[in-house]
């Protein structure tokens, strides 16, 4: 492996600061402040439209926990935010900012779709599901890797690179939709095989399926690898200071291309809620907003597999909630607070650790 | 300040800000009327849009003040929402749910099974392939090549160069229908006009990149158009922007759009989409709600041109009063106008 164009550690000071310490506690700290920021933004916003805040976000609480649909949407939103959030989370763990989920989520979603229409009609479940499964991450491992070997081999910053990929892959993805999935006069292409469709969880015929699972399991695997593993501790060390772990022997260049694909293969299977799991077609926009949700839910999370998960479910409940508050506040005032999380966490995390170390 | 201090502060500020709403708002007044709730779900324009769901927004505001009823509407900024907001409006439990745009047609069916009990309308609706009529499901359509065909009578009498041009949207069957109207309408006064024709793309946000919409009336312009209609949503804002820029003319669609350009819109296609939303929710209260699919023409006023005393600047009354005449022969059945 060619070390050209390896970072050194001024190249990786960017995703440095938006990386978390190693103190728990600071760590919760600085979700917690980040969370209070944005409802405190949003009780303004609210007033500001002439609503009394205290009103609307208890219409929120109880309509989405009240409603067994809406509380299903929560979770489907969860379930893709979560697989995006752990994919920006590993990335960020070893020092790289991959801000491509978005495309690769979508890359996910079309090989996800043509492997499941391709499959005949009476493929078994065992086959088709796992099938399925592999082509997204295969696709979305596949865009992840390209943004890795650029990074390594290129010395190309991997934010740029993802922001371009995401433009290319989504306008790729409408090219063959266009020619050859969408069925006429529609953006919806055919539906996939029975067997690789995911069975959904009822919650009053929301969208949540059995993809939830495979969320969980892989806030799962990723806490056991980062946690447990060598190999985690190899990313991580790379994170920290590239050339202190190239100087115990770590190549760099390997592993930062790997957590990359792994980063990218997350995201694709994200792919797996949304079209096994719901739409069972390639669809135009299918999954978009997920990956930009994803970077919100890995920094809210502290980059913590677990705390991604929860991090994802706040950020599924203010998506769903503000759906569902639509006739009280207009629905951009939601779209706003998912954008503030960013600021805010981004803000707090960084002063945080400034603070308590001069304590 | 320690981090706990911070953490202290604004808690602080969020309960100030709750009890600040709960002094200065005042409750909400309750509302009465015919007690119907109807739920509207906008395309990706949003109500704003100055066209198509703009047009639908007028229609659910007087049937709120004419009729009274309850009016609930989401603007889904996602795809992916747009199931989700029709389905929340529906287990809401409100009686009408409306999605504005041809989009919504596969999430529209899905719901009409799911909800026997509430009825639903799309417009522009057309059924997906191999799903029949549903009971509680009213597609609301536009014969929009028999306004075309209007306007496009409309250009070539105004043109002096005899180019005249066409810039649609999304690449679908819908504009095409507009497209398809207009050239004949072109055709039928003036055999010798040429007529010069563009899409945005294939894809919904063709419907909503302006500057890409400057840059195809830019070019018609330049190779000699002097009138272009545009059917592209608010792409149709950057025909109008070239209008002005290249002293052209142009015509609108779905609303009147005179103002976004008052020195170069000639007149608009207008769909009544307000009215076909006014209307459904009439047939709603008087319990005469039918599903299938419903045609709105020049015969039921659901399309046509805007000739008014903004215009008339612009709008000679002699081409005014001929169109009229043609406009009377397509409904008597005289003139057949393709839409294809």
């Amino acid at each position: 492996m060619t070390e050209r164009g390896a970072p050194t550690p001024e190249r990786t000071r960017f995703a440095q600061w938006l990386r978390p310490g190693s103190n728990p506690r600071r760590e919760l700290l600085a979700a917690l402040i980040a969370l209070l920021v944005v409802i405190a933004f949003g009780s303004l916003m609210m007033l500001a439209a002439g609503k009394a805040p205290g009103h609307v976000w208890s219409l929120m609480v109880t309509r989405t926990l009240g409603d067994p649909y809406l509380l299903g949407q929560v979770l489907y939103k969860a379930t893709g935010v979560t697989l995006t959030g752990l994919a920006v989370a590993l990335a960020l763990d070893a020092g790289l900012f991959n801000i491509g989920a978005e495309g690769q989520v979508t890359a996910g979603v079309l090989a996800c779709a043509v492997v499941g229409v391709t499959l005949p009609a009476g493929t078994p479940a065992v086959i088709a599901i796992p099938l399925c499964l592999l082509a997204a991450a295969a696709a979305g491992g596949a865009v992840g890797a390209a943004i890795g070997v650029l990074r390594v081999t290129r010395g190309a910053h991997e934010v740029i690179t993802s922001i371009v990929l995401n433009s290319i892959v989504v306008g790729v993805a409408l090219w063959i939709g266009n020619e050859w999935l969408f069925r006429g006069g529609t953006t919806t292409g055919g539906k996939i095989a029975p067997g690789a469709m995911l069975p959904q969880l009822g919650f009053g015929g929301s969208a949540v399926n059995a993809s939830l699972v495979i969320a969980m399991l892989a806030v799962a695997a990723v806490w056991w690898l980062r946690n447990r593993t060598t190999w985690g501790q190899a990313w991580r060390a790379v994170g920290q200071d590239p050339s202190a772990a190239r100087s115990v022997g770590i190549s760099v260049g390997r592993v930062q291309i790997l957590v990359m694909t792994g980063s990218g293969a997350l995201a694709g299977i994200a792919a797996a809620n949304f079209v096994m799991g719901h739409k069972h077609a390639f669809e135009e926009g299918l999954g978009r907003g997920t990956g930009l949700l994803g970077i919100a839910a890995a920094l809210l999370g502290r980059m913590h597999p677990i705390g991604v998960a929860i991090a994802a479910l706040v950020l599924g409940f203010l998506s769903s909630g503000g759906l569902a508050v639509a006739d009280v506040v207009p629905k951009e005032l939601t779209e706003m607070l998912l954008g503030v999380v960013v600021l805010a966490v981004a803000a707090a995390g960084p002063w945080v650790r400034r603070r308590e170390a001069l304590t | 300040m320690t981090a706990r201090r911070l953490i202290g502060i604004l808690l602080a500020a969020n309960v100030a800000l709750v009890i600040a709403g709960w002094v200065f708002v005042p409750a909400a007044a309750k509302r009465a009327g015919s007690g119907l709730r109807v739920g509207l779900v906008f395309d990706v324009g949003g109500k704003n849009d100055k066209s198509f769901n703009e047009s639908a927004w007028r229609g659910l505001q007087r049937a709120r003040d004419e009729l009274g009823i309850h009016v609930e509407y989401i603007e889904p900024s996602e795809g992916s929402d747009r199931e989700s907001a029709l389905r929340t409006l529906a287990a809401r439990g409100v009686d009408l749910v409306i999605g504005v745009g041809f989009i919504f047609g596969p999430d529209l069916e899905r719901l009409a099974v799911q909800f026997p009990k509430v009825r639903f309308a799309g417009i522009d609706y057309s059924p997906s392939p191999g799903v029949g009529d549903l009971p509680n499901l009213a597609g609301l359509q536009f014969r929009e090549h028999e306004g075309s065909f209007l306007v496009g009578a409309i250009a070539a009498l105004v043109s002096r160069t005899k180019i005249v041009g066409f810039v649609g949207g999304m690449k679908i069957p819908l504009i095409r229908k507009f497209e398809a109207g207009y050239e004949a309408g072109v055709r039928h006064v003036c055999p010798t006009c040429r007529v010069l024709s563009a899409y945005a793309g294939t894809e919904p946000k063709a419907f909503a990149d302006p500057s890409l919409g400057e840059a195809l009336a830019s070019a018609q312009y330049s190779k000699g158009a002097d009138v272009i209609f545009h059917a592209a949503g608010k792409t149709g804002d950057g025909v109008f922007a070239a209008a002005r820029r290249h002293d052209g003319r142009a015509i609108g669609v779905d609303s009147d759009q005179y103002e976004a350009a008052p020195c170069c819109v000639i007149t608009s296609m207008v769909k009544g989409v307000d009215v076909a939303v006014l209307d459904v929710v009439k047939q709603v209260i008087a319990n005469e709600f039918r599903g299938g699919l419903h045609e709105l023409g020049l015969a039921e006023k659901g399309v046509g041109f805007v000739a008014d005393e903004r215009n008339r600047h612009l709008l000679p009354i002699e081409v005014v009063t001929r169109v009229r005449a043609l406009s009377e022969e397509i409904v008597t059945g005289a003139i057949k106008v393709p839409d294809r």
